[in-house]
């Protein structure tokens, strides 16, 4: 545990050691407000909520969380200082868990920076808080699966260009699976099971069904192990891609 | 007592290459090890597995009795290690990197910052200890590399080319704290400079395609030189023909090798025979004739010449 905090707050420093951190973050508000704003017209909608705001968010991190997950150990294995760092008296698993930790803390504070949002409404009308506050839990956790499977690809090579490209195409598979689109296609010929066992899988279905204000078990369970799985196979990308 | 390192039949096959193919052996405290060997010999392949980055295909190895396979995190806290290239985190400062390593180490507090503080002055580099690593020339990543292998003052020291890329000064620095570490610790270095060995090293192995060619001291490897014992004779041109000629009717002499001449001395080897001790046979017959020799030199032998006959494949048999 000792080690984990230890190798936790040398990654988040090492995010604003460099320009990546303010960069990111600055791209992420601007992003965030602009199509809350411009594109999905939150004034014109004249609701106190911030529904519009968070549709975006599935979007968003498609792209930006993979900008971040694709150093994660791509960078360590360029620079060689993987071999430092598992030289030193730590395990794998506390390597793999403090690196997703750093990541997915940064990300929790780029969304913290959104609260201007949370003000904006509560002063515009009267929303309803626990709603607000499960869609940002929500939006949390999703982004933790997001980075989970970036982390993931990006042991798997030395180029952040590629870890980015897969991370995106992975992550838009798991978007994709709960679209209409997709469901459409298997709806005339595969069974209803099939159906929903795709649909479940899917990151739109679990984070919509966490922003209608309601934190279900199962959804819980299910950005978790899809975490926990991805950090597992990490792991084990590690230890087969490191000798290279 | 036990060895402090003891490898056993180590193995590393990677596809159907095998990097490192059963090589054993021991090193006791006080032994500073060269590992030599022409590039992907592996060299530092066995130094991989023996830090715990790499998994032996089979085979082990035990430091300071911990097993790398059965115990690695313990095999790790009592090494110390300077990886190839002396990688580092380029965004973090020389000061912050080794508060990172302390803390990794165990070292917290006053503790930590006091082994920072010691480690920084060790290495001397106070001057950059808050520039960023990667504004730091090759000389100054490498001592903070070897800053970070020495913080927790290991029992052993694994340094995989430890001065490669360092100008003469800062290869003599890095010697000279290689040596006065050498007492109390076992420092395993692997280089393919062949001074660096006569310099630093009590004991040489050489690893050619994998496996143990040797297993020797420095002196003992010179002395695989057909040049051991050789005398070098330097005369001025003028006088060369019968110097030479003189000299090649003695007793001990197998054949003369000629040398490029320069500054108007002409120069040449006396190979002796089956290595055996010319100079007092040759320096005799200098003073008898009353020659006017420049220069007499006693070869310990040439150590490259060694290192190529026991690594090239085609130059043995």
């Amino acid at each position: 545990m000792k080690n984990v905090i230890t190798l936790f707050k040398r990654e988040l420093k090492g995010y604003f050691a460099t320009p990546v951190a303010y960069v990111f973050i600055v791209v992420f508000l601007v992003l965030v407000g602009g199509l809350t704003f411009k594109v999905g017209k939150w004034f014109d909608a004249r609701q106190a909520n911030l529904q519009g705001f968070f549709t975006w968010h599935p979007w968003l991190y498609l792209f930006l969380i993979p900008a971040i997950s694709m150093r994660l150990w791509a960078e360590e294995r360029r620079q060689g200082t993987i071999e430092l760092l598992f030289t030193l008296p730590v395990t794998m698993g506390q390597a793999v868990i403090a690196k997703f930790f750093a990541a997915w803390c940064f990300t929790g504070i780029a969304l913290a920076l959104t609260f201007p949002m949370w003000v904006s409404v509560n002063y515009l009308g009267d929303p309803d808080n626990g709603v607000i506050l499960a869609s940002y839990v929500g939006s949390l956790l999703m982004a933790g699966a997001y980075l989970a499977i970036g982390s993931f690809v990006s042991a798997w090579t030395k180029n952040q260009v590629i870890a980015f490209v897969i991370s995106v195409s992975g992550c838009f598979l798991f978007i994709l699976m709960g679209t209409d689109t997709v469901l459409d296609f298997f709806a005339g010929w595969m069974p209803r099971a099939v159906l929903e066992a795709v649909a479940s899988f899917s990151f739109l279905t679990h984070f919509q069904s966490i922003t209608k204000g309601v934190i279900d078990f199962r959804d819980l369970v299910f950005f978790g192990s899809l975490i926990a799985c991805f950090l597992f196979m990490n792991a084990i990308a590690i230890e087969l891609k490191k000798a290279d | 007592m036990a060895p402090m390192i003891e490898i056993q039949n180590l193995t590393k096959r990677f596809g159907s290459f095998t990097a490192v193919d059963d090589v054993t052996f021991h090193v006791e405290r006080g032994e500073v090890l060269g590992f030599l060997g022409p590039n992907g010999a592996g060299k530092s392949t066995t130094m991989k597995m023996l830090t715990g980055f790499l998994h032996p295909s089979s085979g082990t190895a035990t430091v300071c009795g911990h097993d790398i396979l059965a115990d690695p995190i313990a095999v790790k806290k009592v090494i110390g290690y300077l990886p190839e290239g002396a990688p580092l985190y380029p965004d973090m400062t020389p000061r912050a990197f080794l508060e990172f390593i302390a803390e990794v180490r165990g070292f917290t507090g006053g503790e930590g910052a006091r082994r920072v503080d010691e480690v920084i002055a060790k290495v001397n580099i106070a001057s950059v200890a808050h520039q960023r690593i990667d504004t730091l020339s090759k000389g100054y990543k490498r001592r903070v590399g070897l800053a970070q292998a020495i913080l927790h003052d290991p029992q052993v020291l694994v340094l995989d080319e430890p001065t490669d890329g360092l100008d003469p000064n800062q290869k003599h620095e890095v010697r000279n704290l290689i040596r006065a570490m050498a007492k109390e610790k076992v420092i395993v270095l692997s280089t393919h400079i062949l001074e660096e060995v006569e310099a630093v090293c009590s004991r040489t192995i050489i690893i050619a395609r994998g496996k143990v060619v040797i297993d020797c001291t420095p002196t003992e490897l010179a002395a695989r030189s057909r040049y051991h014992n050789a005398v070098t004779v330097s005369v001025a041109a003028d006088k060369l023909t019968a110097v030479r000629h003189g000299l090649s009717l003695l007793d001990g002499v197998q054949t003369i090798e000629d040398l490029p001449s320069h500054d108007g001395a002409a120069r040449f080897v006396l190979i002796p025979k089956a290595k055996r001790s010319i100079a007092v046979e040759v320096g005799q017959k200098v003073r008898d004739a009353r020659w006017e020799v420049d220069e007499l030199r006693v070869e310990r032998g040439h150590l490259d010449e060694v290192f190529r006959e026991l690594t090239q494949p085609t130059a043995r048999n």
